[in-house]
């Protein structure tokens, strides 16, 4: 039922949708999570991002965690296409695709797989800086407001009803 | 741990090690993760380098993230790498 990818190449979001739900009467809700690649982060401006992965972890992590985005909620289909390879500001990054009869289920999951996506999916992102720093490139830094957000999925009564 | 082993690094683990992946053979004192970092540190400074700060550095035994406690007993691959920043 999901769709999981990683691909170096664009994605169409509106294609990528029609596909997950034309011709399905039991769809009420899809919600779209598109990461894009910014062009600035503090002072400095990003000129581009390299997104460096671990083949095959990373479609399986993607996927245990999709089977567990299904366990958790009534959902109708999963789509998550993670770009690698060398991005520029306004490049699609991410998409994540939920879709669910009633919208709640619907973004509860998204957000799940964006948290996990971003904790434990083995992706690293380098930035190329602009101006004085041009010749530098850096590592991404963890964020801890990222391990927060993925942390509160595992605490109890965190199901979220979902709304009509 | 017993026998041949690969191991891969990623992102700066990986540039300072200057490697993608290498065959190892640990001696059989090498039981856990956290046993095969201390083991590899002692390779040479840029492992040393790679792995001074330990407890930043994640790890993965046949693709699935573990501890640095965990057993080495039956791993085919082991990946070393910083925390993720994807997404």
């Amino acid at each position: 039922m999901a769709t999981i990818r990683l691909q170096r190449e664009d994605f169409d979001v509106a294609a990528e949708q029609r596909k997950l739900s034309e011709g399905r009467g039991d769809i009420g809700a899809v919600v779209t999570f598109t990461g894009i690649c910014r062009g600035g982060e503090g002072a400095e401006d990003i000129a581009a991002m390299t997104l460096e992965h671990y083949p095959g972890m990373a479609e399986e992590e993607i996927a245990r965690h999709v089977t567990e985005a299904e366990q958790r909620w009534a959902l109708k289909g999963v789509t998550v296409i993670h770009r690698y390879g060398r991005m520029v500001p306004g490049d699609n990054i991410v998409l994540v695709l939920t879709a669910s009869s009633h919208r709640g289920d619907a973004f509860a999951a998204a957000e799940f797989l964006m948290d996990y996506l971003k904790t434990s999916a083995p992706f690293w992102k380098q930035e190329e800086r602009t101006g004085a720093a041009a010749e530098k490139t850096s590592w991404v830094e963890a964020r801890d407001t990222d391990q927060a957000a993925t942390d509160r999925w595992n605490k109890p009564n965190r199901g979220r009803t979902a709304a009509e | 741990m017993r026998g041949k082993v690969k191991v891969l690094y990623f992102a700066w683990v990986r540039e300072r090690i200057g490697k993608t992946e290498e065959i190892v053979e640990p001696p059989a004192a090498v039981r856990t993760v956290g046993d095969l970092v201390t083991w590899l540190s002692a390779r040479g400074e840029e492992y040393a380098h790679a792995f001074e700060n330990p407890k930043v550095i994640r790890a993965a035994i046949d693709r699935t993230h573990v501890k640095q406690d965990t057993a080495l007993a039956g791993a085919r691959e082991i990946a070393f790498f910083p925390p993720m920043t994807g997404g």
